[in-house]
């Protein structure tokens, strides 16, 4: 078996938090907010293995925790508690164990992250190019020229004009913007790419050839892909495992043919039957 | 003979929780399925035959009974409680799944669709496409067709695709959901012609007919579901 990531009981408490979170909290106490003590709990005990070339699926609705886990996982949010192990070639990493020199490490050469919000993904100050230039200097590569080749490459599978490499992102269009975030997060060759609702608030069009890319790199390289959604329509066409959360918790997984043709959970028998 | 997978009493209902209700789909299904034969499943509609087979597929969690799959290597699998990625792994390399309806990725050209299981294998993408157009040829789907995603296609057409699909990589296990429904009788026996080809290639075929000819041509054994009863319908009959 080649897994490439492991995550046992990952939770994340927003506040102080007190002995009754848990406990108050979830999809049967309808909430997650702690009626005691007013913490939130963003995600409880959140446990699954992904596969090597695999797409995760994570889908629910706002508030289900589901960006959570991925920002906990990209370290832009430290865990309350659980563990989370990537499976390097020859390493494992047992990622909320490493200082915090060792995280960027891993951030920025072996995990790439593409957020809804183009403003989190991509520095509007630079220009499109400049942005994967930065990244690929976090990842120690320096030549001018070198840079300079591989972002054009990465423009170009990503289909980003390359007569605009020299502009700034804030100038595109979200579809633009989208594609600028994937050749950023695609620059280092990562093996793990996080995808948090990425065709989100984009024409209809525009989220089809986005996800026509998001297949095609999958494979082309064979990357191991968490995609937060929640849509129904991306994690049919995407994934072929999800994991179906609620008020930050994961109240069914399966594989995504089985989640939309038998549901197990009432709430997710609901979302199945409401779809269009 | 080598059987390839017996399916043990399996049973499948479905709980609807907002309405608080059970419906049954399949209940007591016992049947076998050899390397080399073709076994026919038949039975009124609503005798829950589609839900063997996605019960086998695991597209539905069967709710009692045993899967015995016996893999490439030898191993006894109950697919019943076959871990996410071993199903994965056996719908990759083993069991091929012709459903009803195509079931496609979107903007994709029909050549591409058909050979799509191969590439998942490895297999290099302009053999897979070479080896498509041959199947595409067989089933007489317009040469024209091919570079076209098949949600224009007829329902002849798209179903063609689809068993082109199932066929194109040998599954060991072959599930078929009435592989024939919407054809006319000299492309249903281009089918035949095919299905017997895989047969004598030493694939096991599950498949679901309407047709009683098709059953007489091409089953080497038939088990019949009857109706599966409600089990308010049973309390209701105690009382």
């Amino acid at each position: 078996m080649s897994r490439i990531l492991e995550v046992r009981g990952l939770t994340k408490v927003h506040g102080r938090g007190c002995p009754l979170c848990i406990e108050a909290t979830g999809p049967d106490s309808d909430t997650n907010i702690c009626p005691h003590c007013g913490s939130v709990v963003a995600a409880h005990d959140v446990s699954f293995d992904l596969h090597r070339g695999e797409i995760l699926g994570i889908i629910g609705e706002s508030g289900s925790g589901k960006s959570t886990v991925v920002k906990t996982l990209y370290f832009d949010d430290a865990p309350s508690a659980g563990e989370a192990i990537l499976f390097d070639d020859a390493a494992q990493y047992e990622l909320f164990a490493l200082n915090a020199a060792r995280q960027r490490w891993v951030r920025n050469h072996r995990f790439g992250m593409v957020y809804q919000n183009p403003h989190l993904g991509l520095n509007f100050n630079v220009t499109a190019g400049g942005n994967i230039a930065e990244r690929l200097l976090m990842s120690d590569v320096n030549h001018y020229g070198a840079i300079r080749t591989r972002a054009k490459e990465l423009l170009a599978r990503t289909e980003v004009l390359e007569a605009r490499m020299d502009e700034s992102p804030r100038k595109f269009s979200g579809g633009m913007q989208q594609r600028v975030q994937i050749a950023k997060a695609l620059a280092t060759r990562p093996p793990l790419l996080l995808l948090d609702e990425v065709t989100t608030g984009l024409d209809l069009s525009v989220q089809a050839a986005i996800l026509d890319l998001i297949l095609e790199i999958q494979h082309e390289l064979g990357t191991a892909m968490i995609v937060v959604t929640h849509d129904l329509g991306v994690i049919r066409l995407l994934a072929g495992r999800t994991l179906v959360m609620k008020y930050g918790r994961v109240i069914e997984s399966g594989l995504t043919d089985q989640v939309l043709e038998d549901p197990q959970h009432a709430y997710t028998q609901r979302l199945v039957s409401s779809a269009l | 003979m080598e059987t390839i997978l017996s399916v043990e009493g399996y049973a499948k209902h479905f709980l609807l929780h907002d309405r608080g209700k059970l419906i049954p789909s399949a209940a007591n299904v016992n049947l076998s399925v050899w390397a080399g034969r073709l076994t026919a499943l038949v039975g009124p509609t609503g005798s829950g035959k589609s839900s063997v087979l996605k019960g086998i597929y695991r597209t539905y969690l069967p709710s009692g009974g045993r899967l015995l799959y016996r893999d490439a290597a030898g191993h006894v699998i109950d697919l019943a409680l076959a871990a996410e990625h071993q199903v994965l792994g056996l719908r990759q390399r083993e069991i091929g799944f012709v459903t009803q309806f195509l079931h496609c990725l979107p903007r994709q050209g029909a050549l591409d669709v058909v050979a799509e299981p191969l590439v998942a294998r490895g297999v290099p993408r302009k053999d897979a496409r070479t080896k498509a157009s041959t199947l595409l040829a067989r089933l007489a789907v317009p040469e024209r067709l091919w570079n076209v995603s098949p949600a224009t296609f007829s329902g002849g057409e798209k179903q063609r695709v689809n068993l082109a699909r199932g066929l194109i990589a040998h599954p060991r296990l072959l599930l078929l959901d009435e592989p024939t429904a919407s054809l006319d009788p000299r492309t249903t026996d281009q089918v035949v012609e095919l299905i017997n080809e895989m047969k004598q290639q030493g694939t096991g075929i599950l498949a679901i007919f309407h047709a009683p000819d098709l059953v007489e041509r091409l089953a080497d054994e038939v088990v019949e579901l009857a109706l599966p009863v409600a089990a308010a319908d049973l309390i209701e009959d105690m009382t």
